[in-house]
């Protein structure tokens, strides 16, 4: 079974380096460019993993984070939150709107490889 | 800021004092001068006209008596200052 | 016989020395010297005697010789006053020295939120009532002058001598006035000349009385018995006074101690020390005594002596000329005169005062249309109102008595002036003792009153068909009986006098009082009536000067104990003035302390109220000291009523606006400020990500394909083109921002510019925007540099493209000339700026919208930069419809020989 990703990045180029790095585990790479429609679609898709950008058109990430936390069908989906803000702040709010992992950007690809591999370790075998 | 004090020292409880006749003072004066001389036989009831001379006399013994009484607390309340620019007592209430 | 060239000797002699007196004393008081008597309770005592003028001289021996001892209720009701000086005068006095106060006018208006309507009232009400009184002074000088006159000259020469005699006296009187009334530019400096003057002729007037008096005793009658047997016999002897009238008139005359313009004038304004007045307590009725002493015995030898149809009133003069003392009937004289020309100066003084005050320099302020910074001028305006005043009130006072042909006993006008000025009783006593009355409250009172007053007491004693017709002293106003002027509301049968004071006080009060309670005051009027009403909270003792930032500790204790409890009051008090450093002492009324007693406030009452009640006694001190600085400076009510208290309160409310604004922006600013890095870190690391991200994909990957690398590689290299740029956009900010750029300017035509700068913003926009141009409004030469203009414009052309939301955007340029200016306006068709962000387009970073777009949002910071310094203005112009920005330049055409200077 493909393990299956939804991004949420506006930033097309590195909606792009995400896609590659992911398609090259054998994961499948459902990408959205804005915030928008962002929950339904995971609610819909109920993938393995999502990653969130912060500042996104239509909605941010935080608001898009609490639409699927206050869902029940999704509870323990893995959440990986990416912001290129990078303030203490936003890593505070980000956990308490009970993000899985938080990640400032520019990351290493081997940073989000691996935090990809341990929040999906449990679930996709 | 004078509080309350429940007991004075004599001083200044003699001030006090002091102040109320002189607060009083203008209205024993009123009485003496506005309703006593209302209250004379006019004559017109039978009883003897009061002359002129007895209501003079009233009138300004009274005067007198109450030049002589606001002079004397005068006396009282400035010995009683004694020289001192504090605690006239004047604006105690 | 006394000749009457030898009594006008006699007469200039006095005047003369009356002069010679009053210079010197002004003179010694501009050198400091003489304060022993200027300024001792003596003098102050002396001078409240204006109380006694020619119709107490003259007049209560008239008076004696129709109603009996009635006269001297006249006597009583003053002495009562002074006797109860604790009560009112001692309160009165602290108001008007803490107040700094003029006049009974000024003292009402101020009670009343400085109310100029209450003060033109008061002051009207106060010459209507006071010019037949000093018509009468000066009937009483003439009258006297004739008595001497008439064995000279024959009847109509002692007529013509009669008018000629009223005017040269009046004349003097008003260059007396004039001379030592308007030589203190301050209208608070006590007037040391008039009362030298007043004081020495109080002491002519009672020993002239004391004289006469002890010659008819001792010298006529024979000693105190046989006058008092004589007395009795008389056909004056028995009482017959009315209960109603003995107390009416003693009432009467109390409130016109407190009430009369003069008698405020002396007793409050001029004072000098509050103790003076504990002093006048006793020594003033000593001296009403004095002055009521003899006056039924020499009524009764008058009586008795002179012929049937002699006038009483004159009794003083012609008792001692028929028996032949000359001397002493030319000492009599004199103490008319005193009585009559004291009363006339000082009385045309609290009312010039007044009517400078409140009615002339208000009108010349509003006319002239001038504010009131020049202190020079202010302060010759005042003078000549003053003086215009002095002069206007005795011509008032003379024509009246001119008109009235000297008709009427003396008595009767008194006690109508006293009538009138009683009217401000209930306002006057209302506001120093009741918080509540308001202004509404005392405009209705004294309106009321004055009406009632004119109705019931004025217009009658012109008699019969003279200002009302005789139909309406039986019929009653419009034939309805209960409006008969004496007889209101069917209430028969009642003296005259009695029924008038009556009514038209007891009705005053009443509307004072129930309208106070119904009516709400303005802040100022609480203020004012908190000061007013707890004076002895507010001010310090009588020994004590008031020192400003004392004070303002003080009443800021006071309000403290009142919501903190006194001890607790008292230690943050005391631990304030340890913490400033001093001990034994109230702490200053720093900022610091300020600031945290309203904290320890708020916490009992709440932050805005604590703020309201602090700012109350702070703000009101802060007018104070105006107050203080204006008064120095003569012109404090005038300043105050027209002109400075409004501007000075719209001041403030501009400026708490700007404030405001200013804050705002400022939150706004700051707000930024801390999203400026956060920004800046957004911006550089987006693109960052995708080079690092795609540089280990090119270093780390096996197996890419050529074509892979090539666009992973072309990835890193667009990025680091944004991201330059980003930094480009940066640094340019920055120079820009430190003017530290150079400039290349030259004469350039604006089509050309416009024209490059929109096929740029075109060929880089990826939505396609519709621009509107006429090409020939822009064949206009500017000179400026080209390069940076065209900038602006790309990128204003640009975020229409970007961020115009119509469906078909559309963007209109247009070009015009205005004034020095050109000015090129951008308007597109879309939504526009939020309002909420439209003074924060022109800031850096922030982005138009809510980031659905590109870009750094430094572009309009840019331009702004560049618009400045290329010495324009750029500006976005709400104009309901879509985004418009403004772009103003120098227009070379109008004014081909500017060079714009160029910061570099």
């Amino acid at each position: 079974m493909t393990k299956h990703v939804v991004l949420v990045e506006d930033e097309a180029n590195i909606a792009e380096a995400i896609r590659f790095l992911l398609g090259r585990e054998g994961w499948r790479v459902e990408t959205l460019a804005n915030g928008h429609n962002a929950a339904g679609v995971i609610r819909a898709a109920k993938p393995d993993l999502v990653i969130l950008d912060v500042m996104l058109p239509g909605k941010t990430g935080f608001e898009i984070l609490a639409e699927l936390r206050s869902d029940a069908s999704l509870a323990g989906m893995p959440v990986l939150m990416l912001t290129a803000r990078g303030q203490a702040r936003d890593r505070e709010m980000a956990l308490k709107a009970g993000v899985s992992r938080f990640m400032t950007k520019p990351f290493a690809n081997e940073e989000m490889m691996s935090a990809v591999r341990e929040l999906t370790a449990g679930r996709v075998s | 800021m004078a509080e309350a004090r429940l007991f004075l020292e004599k001083r200044s409880y003699r001030r006090r004092r002091i102040m109320d006749a002189v607060r009083m003072l203008p209205f024993l004066c009123t009485v003496l001068w506005m309703l006593v001389p209302t209250m004379w036989p006019t004559g017109t009831d039978g009883a003897a006209v009061t002359p002129l001379s007895t209501a003079l006399w009233y009138v300004f013994v009274i005067w007198a008596l109450a030049i002589t009484a606001s002079f004397a607390l005068w006396r009282r309340v400035h010995r009683k200052e004694g020289g001192t620019e504090t605690g006239t007592g004047l604006s105690d209430t | 016989m006394v000749s009457l060239n030898h009594l006008i000797v006699v007469c200039l002699v006095y005047v003369a020395g009356l002069f010679v007196v009053a210079f010197l004393a002004e003179r010694a008081a501009l050198r400091g010297r003489g304060s022993w008597l200027l300024r001792s309770p003596l003098v102050y005592t002396l001078s409240l005697s204006i109380y006694c003028t020619a119709w107490t001289f003259y007049g209560a021996v008239g008076y004696a010789a129709r109603s009996g001892l009635e006269y001297v209720t006249i006597y009583l009701g003053p002495s009562l006053v002074m006797i109860g000086w604790w009560w009112i005068l001692r309160r009165l006095v602290r108001i008007g020295r803490a107040q700094r106060v003029t006049s009974v006018a000024d003292l009402i208006s101020s009670r009343y939120g400085k109310s100029n309507l209450l003060a033109v009232m008061v002051t009207i009400m106060a010459v209507v009532g006071v010019t037949p009184y000093i018509a009468l002074q000066l009937q009483s000088v003439t009258v006297s002058v004739s008595i001497f006159a008439t064995p000279d000259l024959g009847a109509a020469q002692g007529e013509e001598l009669n008018q000629n005699a009223a005017f040269w006296v009046a004349a003097g009187l008003a260059i007396f006035t004039l001379l030592f009334g308007t030589r203190n530019l301050n209208a608070n400096e006590r007037h040391h000349g008039v009362v030298i003057a007043v004081a020495v002729e109080a002491v002519v007037k009672l020993v002239a009385l004391l004289a006469v008096g002890a010659f008819v005793v001792w010298g006529v009658a024979g000693g105190v018995p046989q006058i008092l047997a004589r007395i009795d016999a008389s056909p004056i002897s028995d009482w017959n006074t009315g209960g109603g009238r003995w107390t009416a008139i003693t009432f009467l005359s109390a409130a016109a101690l407190l009430c009369l313009p003069r008698m405020f004038q002396v007793m409050v304004v001029e004072n000098d020390d509050e103790r003076h007045l504990q002093i006048a307590s006793w020594a003033f009725p000593l001296y009403l005594m004095a002055m009521s002493l003899f006056v039924v015995p020499i009524a009764v030898i008058g009586l008795e002596l002179m012929p049937e149809g002699a006038n009483p009133d004159l009794f003083v003069l012609t008792v001692p000329l028929s028996l032949g003392q000359n001397g002493l009937a030319m000492l009599a004289f004199l103490g008319g005169f005193s009585s009559a020309t004291s009363m006339v100066i000082v009385a045309t003084l609290a009312l010039s005062t007044m009517m400078s005050n409140h009615i002339v320099m208000p009108l010349w302020l509003k006319l002239s249309d001038v504010g009131a910074q020049q202190s020079g001028d202010v302060r010759t305006v005042v003078i000549r109102a003053r003086r215009l005043s002095i002069m206007l009130i005795i011509a008032l006072g003379y024509f009246y008595y001119r008109a009235s042909g000297g008709s009427g006993a003396l008595a009767a006008i008194g006690l109508i002036s006293f009538g009138g000025v009683a009217q401000f009783l209930p306002s006057l006593m209302g506001g120093i003792f009741w918080r509540g009355a308001t202004r509404t409250g005392a405009v209705a009172g004294l309106s009321i009153g004055f009406i009632i007053w004119m109705y019931t007491m004025l217009l009658p004693s012109f008699g019969p068909d003279a200002a009302l017709s005789a139909a309406v002293f039986d019929n009653g106003l419009f034939g309805m009986a209960w409006l008969r002027p004496q007889a209101l509301f069917g209430l028969s049968g009642l003296d005259p006098t009695v029924h008038a004071v009556w009514w038209s006080l007891s009705i005053n009060a009443l509307v004072f009082f129930v309208v106070s309670i119904f009516s709400f005051p303005t802040p100022l009027e609480r203020l004012q009536g908190a000061q007013f009403v707890n004076v002895f909270d507010h001010s310090s003792g009588p020994a004590h000067g008031w020192a400003a930032s004392q004070g303002r500790t003080e009443d800021l204790m006071i309000m403290s104990q009142r919501i903190l409890g006194a001890d607790e009051a008292q230690a943050f008090f005391a631990a304030q003035a340890l913490k400033q450093g001093l001990v034994a002492e109230p702490p200053a009324p720093t900022p610091e302390f300020v600031q945290a007693l309203e904290r320890e406030l708020a916490a009992s009452v709440g932050a805005a109220t604590a703020n309201a009640m602090i700012g109350q006694i702070i703000g009101g001190q802060v007018i104070s000291v105006q107050d203080l600085m204006a008064v120095a400076d003569e012109s404090a009510q005038i300043l105050e009523y027209s002109s400075q208290l409004e501007t000075k309160s719209r001041q403030l409310s501009e400026t708490a606006q700007e404030l405001g604004h200013a804050n705002e922006k400022l939150m706004q600013l700051s707000l930024q400020k801390d999203n400026f890095l956060s920004q800046i870190s957004h911006e550089l690391r987006t693109p960052m990500t995708s080079i690092r991200s795609f540089s280990e994909i090119l270093r780390d990957m096996e197996g890419l394909t050529p074509a892979e690398k090539t666009r992973y590689a072309s990835i890193i290299h667009s990025e680091t083109i944004r991201l330059t740029r980003l930094l480009d956009d940066l640094l340019d900010l920055s120079v820009l921002e430190n003017g530290q750029v150079s400039l290349n300017a030259q004469r350039v035509n604006l089509y050309d510019v416009i024209e490059q700068a929109v096929t740029t913003a075109q060929a880089s926009s990826a939505r396609q925007l519709e621009i509107r141009r006429k090409a020939s409004a822009e064949e206009v030469m500017v000179y400026t540099d080209s390069d940076r203009l065209a900038q602006v414009f790309i990128n204003i052309v640009s975020n229409a493209a970007k961020y115009c939301d119509a469906l078909v955007p559309v963007l209109d340029i247009t070009v015009w000339r205005e004034e020095a200016n050109v000015v090129i306006a951008f308007r597109d068709n879309g939504s526009g700026v939020p309002v909420e962000g439209q003074n924060l387009v022109f800031e850096k970073f922030a982005r138009l919208g809510n980031g659905d777009a590109d870009g750094a949002g430094l572009g309009l910071a840019i331009c702004r930069e560049i618009i400045t310094r290329l010495g324009g203005q750029i500006s976005y112009v709400p104009d309901g419809g879509g985004a418009r920005f403004e772009v103003r330049l120098k227009d070379l055409q109008f004014d081909d020989e500017t060079k714009l200077n160029f910061a570099v």
